[in-house]
């Protein structure tokens, strides 16, 4: 029914006691999912409201045998949190810290490459599998459970795109924000092959912005491993080039990475590419309920 | 985070790096008294936030004292358009005067981080002097690229694989490589995006001079590095976009007549295209972020405001982090505060909508309620008709 998160998570949150890390770790915990330990240095042994809080990653492991981690740590410190968790062998990492210096994520990302950790992130939304466990900042109310995977660089657009789906009342089977960063630890082959082996999955929405060629890679990838129809939106069309968007990776810089490049070649792998937002839940719906 | 030229080569001179003797000047006269003491000819260079300068008139060699003020009088206080400021052009406040080399060979040197690789990205070209887009469309055989590893760190062999790539020999092959260890030390200790030098001159007499330099540094690690911070030219930005910076909002000024204010970036870009879609133009990009509070989205509000070219209004927010009864919150203040007489066509949904609606609706401001992204989208496409 999902990839990565589901009823076997057992979640520890790094940074629980900030006050974000707080509030939608309670979120997480209303929504149903299986919060076992806390993590901030020097405030072992206190608790957020029953869940334990430990001073290190390996302790709240050993402890409650915790098998995911959500990262809230501030911008100076998250990469250490993120080779703190690696260090204790947690299965998934979910870094949702925005404004990591690049620097920073190239290290962590090598440094990973040797270990059994998987990183989704930073900078982004974190990780939905509805109905079993939500990972991350997402509002939960509006995914339902079902069998198309969603997988997006973005955050607030992510919540967009679900919210028709479930308008149109197609369910999710995992939905993904593999963040904005020019570096994140899981790209859109990453979580498409994890797609490739879920026999539940039955369609898959990605949702790409102009910058970087991840999404040209990714619609190459589809055309050869993907059995499922794959729908594919791409922010930014009316992008001046060579401005900041927000996300560091969105820089348009001469033709390659624009919207209308990205699209062509989405087009020729075969993707079903809608082009207008407003109408995507329908787009979606035309081509996943036949 | 740009730096300025006289800038980089400050950091670089303090790393060891060989650059010209200059001074930086902001009048004519300061220039050719720069000019006279450095000693002829000098290269008089605008230094403004934009590549192409050259093309664009924005660099000038004086060879005695009447060219230099001539070259100076041209460059100071015009507005510099070069192919790379997308229309909008530069008031040069500033030039670097410099020392002439002599020189031989033009050589492209730069390393920045690889997104794709997640390595260092060492491009070294004997094509030094023009586009380096340019060369490797033409000519791709010409370009080298060495991708280092950040956590082994720059190696004998990539040196070498540079320098042979180059065709660099003897006493220049050595200096070469301490060069560019001496810059990829920097780059990995400064946090840089960017340290781009083109041209690396060869000078006549044998030695290696970095002619030209670009450099970005990461804004979200200006943290550990607040001598850098303080480099940040303020009357390189738009008025608006610094005024936005201060309120930790990403603003971005385009040029339609509808102000929008969204929520995320991803989303933010897709609300603009839906306003061009509809047959509006956007007037600016503007991402409120995930963590906002009431007061970033009055201060937001009041930014879109104050742009006089704005017309309508359209707000989009997702409601994760950010819930839509802070945001309501947040409009009905800065409604409050002005007084309104644009229309404002808000659509929210996600975390607390309803009690955000309810806020908006028992406010009394006249605002334009939208049921989901189409909907959103013909409203403001109906009002972007009648503008």
């Amino acid at each position: 029914m999902s990839i990565w998160v589901g009823n076997d998570t057992r979640l520890l949150v790094q940074g629980i006691t900030g006050t974000e890390g707080r509030f939608h770790t309670l979120q997480c915990v209303q929504y149903g999912t299986n919060v076992v330990a806390g993590v901030t240095p020097g405030k072992g042994g206190q608790d957020v409201e029953g869940i334990p809080v430990f001073n290190t990653v390996r302790e709240a492991v050993a402890d409650t045998g915790a098998n995911t981690s959500m990262i809230f740590v501030p911008p100076p410190f998250a990469a250490d949190a993120i080779l703190e968790a690696a260090d204790a062998e947690i299965g998934l990492i979910v870094c949702i810290t925005e404004g990591i210096p690049a620097h920073d994520m190239l290290r962590v990302k090598n440094a990973l490459a040797g270990s059994t950790s998987r990183l989704i992130g930073p900078n982004c939304p974190g990780i939905i599998s509805p109905g079993a466990a939500k990972i991350g900042i997402m509002p939960g109310p509006i995914h339902k459970p079902g069998g198309i995977g969603v997988i997006s660089r973005s955050g607030t657009l992510t919540y967009e795109v679900v919210h028709q789906l479930t308008g149109q009342g197609l369910g999710q089977s995992t939905c993904i924000g593999i963040g904005g960063d020019p570096v994140v630890g899981s790209n859109f082959i990453d979580c498409l092959t994890a797609f490739a082996g879920d026999n539940k999955t039955t369609g898959l929405v990605m949702v790409g912005e102009i910058g970087g060629n991840a999404e040209e890679e990714a619609a190459a990838f589809i055309r050869e491993n993907i059995k499922v129809p794959v729908v594919g939106f791409i922010a930014g069309l009316t992008a001046p080039p060579g401005r900041r968007m927000g996300h560091a990776g969105a820089i348009v810089s001469g033709t390659s990475g624009t919207a209308s490049s990205k699209i062509a070649v989405m087009r020729d792998c075969g993707l079903h590419v809608c082009e207008e937002l407003g109408r995507l839940g329908e787009f979606c719906a035309g081509i996943f309920k036949d | 985070m740009k730096l300025h030229e006289f800038q980089a080569k400050e950091l670089f001179a303090g790393a060891g790096l060989p650059v010209p003797e200059g001074r930086v000047a902001d009048s004519v006269q300061a220039a050719v008294e720069a000019a006279e003491a450095l000693g002829y000819p000098v290269a008089i260079k605008a230094q403004v936030h934009a590549g192409g300068r050259g093309k664009a008139g924005g660099i000038r060699l004086a060879h005695d004292r009447q060219e230099a003020q001539a070259a100076a009088d041209a460059i100071i206080g015009m507005t510099l358009a070069t192919a790379q400021t997308a229309g909008r052009g530069h008031t040069v406040r500033r030039v670097l005067v410099e020392q002439g080399q002599q020189i031989r060979d033009e050589l492209y040197l730069s390393i920045l981080p690889d997104r794709t690789t997640a390595s260092m990205m060492i491009i070294a070209s004997t094509e030094g002097g023009m586009n380096i887009e340019e060369v490797a469309a033409r000519s791709p055989e010409r370009i080298i690229r060495v991708r280092v590893n950040p956590l082994i760190g720059l190696q004998p062999f990539h040196l070498r694989q540079i320098a042979f790539g180059l065709e660099l020999q003897g006493d220049l092959f050595k200096s070469f490589c301490s060069l560019l260890q001496k810059l990829y030390s920097l780059v990995m200790s400064r946090d840089l995006m960017l340290a781009e030098i083109n041209p690396l001159a060869v000078t006549e007499d044998d030695r290696l001079v970095l002619l030209d330099a670009k450099v970005e540094v990461d804004s979200s690690a200006l943290f550990r590095h607040k001598d850098l911070a303080a480099l940040h030219d303020p009357s390189e930005d738009d008025p608006l976009e610094a005024e936005a910076k201060k309120y930790h909002l990403n603003y971005i000024r385009l040029d339609g007549n509808i102000g929008t204010m969204v929520n995320g970036a991803g989303l933010a870009m897709a609300t603009m295209d839906i306003i061009k879609q509809a047959g509006g133009e956007p007037a600016n990009f503007l991402d409120v972020g995930g963590g906002a509070n009431a007061e970033m989205i009055e201060n937001g509000f009041r930014l879109l405001l104050s742009d006089p070219d704005v017309r309508a209004i359209l707000i989009n927010i997702f409601g994760g982090i950010l819930r839509c009864d802070v945001l309501a919150t947040g409009v009905v203040e800065a409604a409050a505060k002005v007084a309104l007489k644009l229309p404002v066509v808000v659509r929210m949904e996600g975390t607390n909508a309803e009690e955000g609606r309810r806020i908006l609706n028992d406010s009394g401001l006249e605002l334009i309620t939208a049921a989901g992204l189409q909907d959103a989208a013909e409203k403001i496409a109906t009002i972007a008709r009648q503008l």
